[in-house]
This record gives structure tokens, sequence and C-alpha cells, in this order.
């Protein structure tokens, strides 16, 4: 007989296996969000020096990660990093990387746009009473771009954990691949699972990244009301 | 098989990938622009009701991966008895996706204005609707350029989610090869090309426009 489609969440261990499968996916977003940001806010400062070549080659890492779709990035890194160099990763893994690579490429942007819209005459002043390189970027420019990043920062951090949805595609059991074997193994006694199913996983990620993005609002809000008063 | 020889021969598969994509995100693209126009003009005029019901809508369409959306639209709605095909399902995801993304970048561009001009406005006695009219969609659509422009790479990009229900656009084309052939370097250099002969002039024309509206705004 048929059961009512949402029953299937709270059969067995299901809801279990699913909470599990979130996790999986939250971790990766973090770790790959801790290296990348990391990494990003370096190559967003280097980007800011006269060094020309070092400039074109940041330049040209950033366009690519920008110009080549996620999914396309994973599948690169899937077939070419064993096939070609031997280097063998577990999918989550392999999946940190990535994202990790990508979001130091975009931070890298987001750094580099809040250091240089600091007024240019911030910088004349510092440079006139004397402050060193590292000196300007530690108490005139980095202080005064933080505002303007963070709003950027957090957004950026919304859009890698919608992302990860793509990890089932390189069968990482992520929340939704565990909510595809649910909604197979169900599908005779709940032929409306996968209303359910999904439906809860688009819950999920809406719970996650609404309070994110909201707060990035906020603060971006507050930021104009102190620039225009 | 030399790897040209095997890139020779799937570049017709690829040419039809390469116009799938680019009609799937042109089509996405301008019903993206038109339900973003709608939103945030119903945000902008805060119409009763409507104005509410926009606001939901951006946050669930913002807040949610396209993937999910597109599983829904694909595979939950059938359920309920709501059944597209394929490709009608990745253009009502995409445009889902990108109308609030739109709607997000002209908001951004009407409150772009600075306050200085509008309480000009007020001062001559222009009426809401004049101040809207000459004062806020004039400067407030220039200043919304490098959001829009942002957002068509970021729509042409999602396209490529369109794989996982197996609309034969570049992505899924090349994943198709790979299963078939094996041969990985060649197609994905292929499809790598494919985004890049769209992205890389889009791009470019991108950080001309916001080179325009910045010195627009601030000279340097």
């Amino acid at each position: 007989m048929d059961h009512s489609g949402i029953s299937v969440l709270f059969e067995g261990t299901n809801f279990q296996r699913l909470l599990g499968g979130l996790w999986v996916t939250v971790r990766i977003a973090a770790v790959a969000l801790i290296i990348g940001l990391i990494l990003g806010i370096m190559l967003g400062v280097l980007r800011t020096f006269k060094n020309r070549p070092l400039r074109v080659i940041l330049r040209l890492y950033l366009e690519f990660f920008r110009i080549v779709p996620t999914v396309v990035l994973l599948f690169l890194f899937y077939y070419i990093l064993p096939r070609q160099m031997n280097f063998n990763l577990p999918g989550d893994q392999l999946a940190t990387l990535v994202f990790a690579l990508w979001v130091a490429a975009e931070m890298s942007d987001i750094v580099r746009g809040a250091l240089i819209s600091v007024p240019q005459h911030q910088k004349e002043s510092g440079k006139a009473i004397g402050l060193n390189r590292y000196q300007l970027y530690r108490y005139v420019l980095i202080p005064q771009a933080i505002s303007l990043e963070i709003p950027a920062t957090i957004n950026l951090a919304t859009r890698v954990i919608k992302t990860t949805s793509l990890l089932m595609l390189i069968s990482v059991m992520d929340v939704i691949n565990i909510g595809q074997q649910i909604i197979e193994a169900n599908n005779h006694s709940h032929p409306t699972g996968v209303f359910w199913v999904y439906g809860l996983i688009f819950l999920f990620y809406f719970l996650i990244d609404y309070p994110l993005s909201w707060w990035a609002k906020r603060l971006e809000k507050k930021r104009l009301e102190r620039a225009n008063g | 098989m030399s790897s040209w020889t095997i890139i020779q021969q799937s570049l017709p598969v690829f040419i039809k990938g390469f116009e799938l994509t680019l009609w799937l995100s042109l089509i996405g693209i301008i019903g993206s622009i038109i339900v973003g126009l709608i939103v945030s003009l119903l945000q902008y005029f805060k119409v009763p009701v409507l104005h509410q019901i926009a606001s939901v809508y951006v946050e669930i369409s913002r807040n949610t991966p396209l993937l999910i959306q597109l599983f829904f639209l694909y595979y939950a709605f059938p359920v309920i008895g709501i059944k597209f095909g394929a490709e009608l399902c990745g253009i009502i995801g995409l445009v889902f996706l990108g109308g609030s993304y739109m709607a997000e970048g002209f908001t951004g561009g009407f409150n772009g204005v600075s306050k200085g001009q509008m309480e000009s406005g007020k001062a001559i006695g222009l009426s809401r609707w004049q101040l809207a009219r000459y004062i806020v969609f004039p400067q407030g659509f220039s200043l919304s350029v490098p959001a829009m422009a942002a957002n068509v790479i970021f729509l042409i990009k999602e396209t490529s989610i369109f794989t996982v229900i197996a609309i034969p656009e570049l992505t899924n084309t090349a994943l198709d090869l790979i299963g078939m052939y094996y041969r990985s370097n060649e197609y994905l250099f292929v499809l790598v090309i494919g985004y890049a002969i769209i992205l890389i002039p889009l791009s470019i024309v991108l950080t001309l426009l916001e080179k325009r509206v910045r010195y627009g705004s601030f000279g340097n």
C-alpha cells in the first residue's frame, strides 16, 4: 500500500543519514573557505603591488577560475589529476581542493577591489607622514578595506555552500547523493517521497544560506549609511 | 588515434552543445532581466502585498542552489502532476534563479543614486513618479550595469548545471563523450575552449563597462 510521502523522511535512519550528508557538505564548504580565504587575502594584497609579471599571473589565475564553470573545474581535477599526474585524492578532498582554489581566486579580487577603493588621498597622506609599505597596508589600507570586503566575503561563503550541491557529480556522499539513495530505495513504498526529500534538502540549504546573506545585507546597509549619512 | 583527430571528430557534436548552451543562456538571461525588472519595480514602488511576495521570492531563489531547484522542477513536480520537458525545466530554473540576481542588481543601482540627487529633485518639486522617471531610473540603470554584466556571465556558467537533468548542452556533451570513449583530456580541452569563446569577450566588455562607470562616478 502507499504510505504518505512525508513519512519517508523519518523511516529507519533516513533523517540521520540526511543530516550526516549535510555535515559532509558543510565540512567541505568550511574547510575550503578557510584555506581559500587565507590564500585569497595574500593573493589580493600581492595584486595591488606594482610588480607587473606577478600581477599578470595572478590575473590569469583569477580569470581561469572565473571563466570555467565550477562543474567543469571539478571534472578537470577529477579526470586530470589521477590520469596525468598520478595523484589520487578521495572525492571529498578533491572537492575541497577545487573549492579552496576557486575561493582564493574570487577572494583575491574582493581584497584587491577593497584595497584600491580606499581613497587615493588616504594613501598619499600615509606616505607623506613617512609610513613604509608594510605600515601603509597595516594601518591605513587594510582597516579601511575590511568594512568594504566583509559583506562580499559572506556572500562568497553563501555561494560556496550553494556550490557544494555539485559534490554529487563526483560521487561524494553529500546530502543530495544520500537523498537520491533514499528516494530510490523507497520509490515503491513512497512514490511521493521524492517531493519531500528534495523539499527537505531545499530547506536545509535555505536555512544555512539565508542567515548568512541576511547578515551580509545588514552589514552592507550599515556601511552605506555610514558613508552617505 | 591522435588527439587532433579525436577533437576533429567530436566537433560537430560539440557545436550542437555550444549552440544549445547559447540558446538556453540567451532565453534564460532575457527572462531573468524581465523578471528582475518587474521584481525590482515592485520593491521600488513598495506595491502592497506584491512587494512582500517579491522579497520572499528573492530570498528563496538566492539562497538555494540551482541544482536543487532543477531537481525539484524535474523530479519532484511530476509527483504533484506538473510535468515539463528537460529544456523547459532548465529555462524555468535559470529564470527563477536569475530573476532575483537581476532584481538585486537593479535595486542596488536605484539605491546607489546619491541622496543629494534625490533631495535636489524633491526641492524643485518633483512628484514621486517624476523623481523615479527623471532621476532614479536613468542614474540607477547605469549604476546597475556592472552587476547586470556579472549576472550575465554567472547565468551562462550556471547552464553547465543543466547536465544533471541530461540537457545536451556543452558540459553534458563532454561528459557523455568521456563516458563513451574515455578520452578525457581532449574532450575537457574542447569544453573549456567552448566556454572561453563565450565568456572571454564578455568578461572584457564587463571590465571596460566597470571602468566607465567608475570613471563616471569617481573620475579615476
